[in-house]
């Protein structure tokens, strides 16, 4: 328990009738950079004030370093916040945002002055002392909510969705800047975003977030390649989902099958009976898909070819399943000579399929 | 040359102008032209039984400088400066608070504190008479409580016109400091109190400072008007108390010295106008409330 920078203790919340949390527990080690995933409406932010102490949870604790602060003001928590509008004193110029904590502290003028400067170096606004936050582009405004959030030194950084109001070029030079930012000072992060790309890019681990609970808790290559249930397939990954009825169960795989036709799947761990339903991901860019008319021997599920669109660099092929679900193929460049209306048959390398929706595959609610 | 004059009258232009000149017109009949009326009558001479005559005086600008006058410029002075501390220490917190509570409530306070204004201010003045005039509703209560045991007789004294002033001019503070409270973003004080600061350092840090151009703006509406709400001096104060207000309407009406009683306002006018360019480059707030 003492390992762990915060703790939080299966945390309930609700707002009026509506349940926002729904026993959420989560450990962090210190200097993690975690984040908690998911799409908005979900809980983040409240999740993150209840850790700032901002808002008070209803059942639960929370723990930093290992005592409960769960009824401590803000002001006792050394946690400190960016928040999503920056939140920058408007009257104050940047020198007095970022001085503002240790104001508070009463440190000596010298010492305030120091680490302003330093601050503003960590974050490169040097030279922007004196300007009001009116004056500052929404990339400098950030430099600055973070600065001012770090020069406490704060055991604990909260971020909420800091990137969000930035163009797309910038955020992604933020990001590196970030995780830079977060490498140097050693601080924990707890970062909150809906953008997976984000999650995956910057986290040590990421908790995937659904309705007030935590989804799955892991890294990201642990979210991404073995999702735990169809939702953070989809959310994390844009996985195919596909169910089905498993009838051939071996050591290293499960075959199933449905209306459409056969797949195959890998099998990690879990007991699969014969005949139990199961739910499969399987990314779009793992998806083959064999022209029906030269590849008539290969099983798999049976489908024709709906739509191609190009987007973003990547073709995307839409398969009408004889079942009638429909499931994404992409490929990088254009080079597909499918056109919509052939006959496909839609298969998978086995280890590229994962078993999701099994039991006991929601995060356990203790600590 | 010719082209220019065309030019000038295209026709979006004539709309635009016509819409406007109403504005122009009344300005200047409503405003601007009695203003220009009484600076020049302030220079004028009072005749001997009714009216004015035509020639250039000072006279009545040196008058003002006799004690007698001096006096009450600074009574009034004093009067206005009680008056709108008051107000300011009871309508700010009402003000600030009221903007803290949710819609509904915000609605019923705001209905709350408008119903009043119903009622002519003469009539609720009487109202304050009832009150505190001798062995009235305050004197009774205060002797029924055993806190007094004879009557105050509250009536016609400093205190009641000082209570007449704060219970007239009290809504502007409170819709003033409610109106900046309003606009005042609450993430910058939850921000501060993550920084370390305790809710008093937030507030005073945050929170005011923010609502300062509501205040201030509070105080130039409160103040000004005190100065010169001669009937509640009147009503309240008996002639015990007598304000500019008070000096100006007695001149203008009892004395017929009209060029005495537009010079007093002349002076009233430029003493309340310092007033608000002082506030202007102390609060360094360009705009208070779109008030100035």
């Amino acid at each position: 328990m003492d390992d762990y920078i915060l703790q939080l203790d299966r945390i309930e919340k609700s707002f009026g009738d509506v349940k926002v949390l729904k026993g959420l527990s989560l450990s962090v080690r210190p200097g993690e950079f975690i984040t908690l995933l998911g799409p908005s409406g979900c809980g983040k932010t409240t999740t993150l004030r209840i850790i700032a102490g901002l808002e008070k949870p209803d059942k639960g604790k929370v723990y930093l370093e290992g005592k409960d602060v769960t009824n401590e003001e803000p002001n006792k928590r050394n946690v400190n916040t960016v928040f999503q509008n920056y939140a920058l004193f408007p009257h104050m110029t940047v020198e007095g945002n970022i001085s503002y904590s240790l104001r508070l502290k009463r440190l000596d003028r010298a010492k305030i002055k120091k680490a302003v400067s330093e601050a503003l170096e960590l974050v490169q606004l040097v030279g922007f002392e004196k300007r009001m936050p009116h004056e500052l582009s929404g990339g400098q405004k950030q430099r600055v909510a973070i600065a001012r959030a770090v020069v406490n030194e704060p055991k604990v950084l909260l971020l909420d969705e800091p990137l969000g109001a930035l163009d797309l070029q910038l955020r992604r030079q933020m990001q590196t800047e970030l995780k830079r930012l977060q490498k140097h000072l050693g601080i924990t992060f707890v970062y909150i975003t809906h953008d997976q790309e984000e999650a995956l890019n910057m986290s040590d681990r990421i908790a995937v977030m659904r309705d007030g609970k935590f989804e799955q808790i892991g890294t990201p290559q642990e979210v991404y390649d073995h999702p735990k249930t169809s939702y953070v397939a989809r959310f994390v990954g844009s996985a195919n989902i596909i169910k089905g009825t498993a009838y051939n169960v071996n050591e290293h795989t499960v075959v199933f099958k449905n209306d459409a036709g056969i797949g195959v799947v890998a099998k990690y761990s879990g007991n699969i009976a014969h005949g139990q339903k199961v739910t499969v991901a399987v990314r779009s860019e793992h998806i083959k898909l064999n022209l029906v008319n030269y590849n008539s021997n290969v099983t798999g599920l049976k489908g024709v070819v709906k739509e191609k669109t190009f987007a973003g660099g990547l073709l995307q092929i839409i398969v009408a399943l004889a079942d009638g679900n429909e499931l994404v193929a992409s490929r990088h460049g254009i080079d597909s000579s499918l056109v919509p209306g052939d006959d496909v048959i839609v298969t998978w390398a086995p280890g590229n399929a994962v078993l999701v929706d099994l039991e006991g595959a929601h995060e356990k609610e203790t600590i | 040359m010719k082209r220019r004059l065309f030019e000038c009258f295209s026709l979006a232009k004539c709309v635009a102008f016509l819409a406007v000149l109403p504005l122009f017109v009344f300005t200047f009949i409503f405003i601007i032209g009695p203003l220009v009326y009484m600076l020049v009558l302030s220079f004028l001479q009072r005749a001997e039984v009714w009216g004015v005559v035509n020639k250039f005086t000072l006279k009545n600008y040196i008058d003002i400088f006799k004690p007698i006058y001096l006096k009450t410029f600074i009574e009034s002075f004093k009067l206005a400066l009680t008056t709108t501390f008051l107000i300011a220490i009871i309508g700010y917190p009402f003000g600030y608070f009221m903007a803290k509570l949710d819609g509904k409530w915000k609605k019923r306070m705001m209905f709350i504190l408008f119903i009043p204004f119903w009622t002519s201010s003469l009539i609720r003045l009487y109202g304050w008479i009832i009150i505190f005039r001798a062995n009235g509703i305050l004197d009774k209560l205060l002797m029924a409580l055993n806190i007094t045991d004879a009557p105050l007789k509250l009536l016609y004294t400093y205190p009641a016109v000082v209570v007449g002033m704060v219970y007239a001019l009290l809504p502007f503070m409170i819709y003033s400091v409610y109106s900046s409270a309003e606009k005042l973003d609450w993430s910058l004080v939850e921000a501060a109190r993550d920084l370390g600061a305790s809710s008093l350092q937030a507030f005073w840090t945050i929170s005011f400072r923010l609502t300062m151009p509501g205040l201030l703006s509070g105080v130039v509406l409160t103040f000004i008007p005190s100065m010169g709400l001669f009937f509640i001096a009147d009503i309240l104060g008996g002639n015990k108390v007598v304000l500019v207000g008070n000096l100006i309407q007695e001149q203008l009406m009892k004395a017929h010295n009209w060029p005495f009683a537009a010079a007093l306002s002349v002076v009233l006018m430029i003493l309340t106008s310092l007033m608000i360019y002082i506030y202007r480059r102390i609060s360094n707030v360009k705009e208070l409330e779109g008030l100035v």
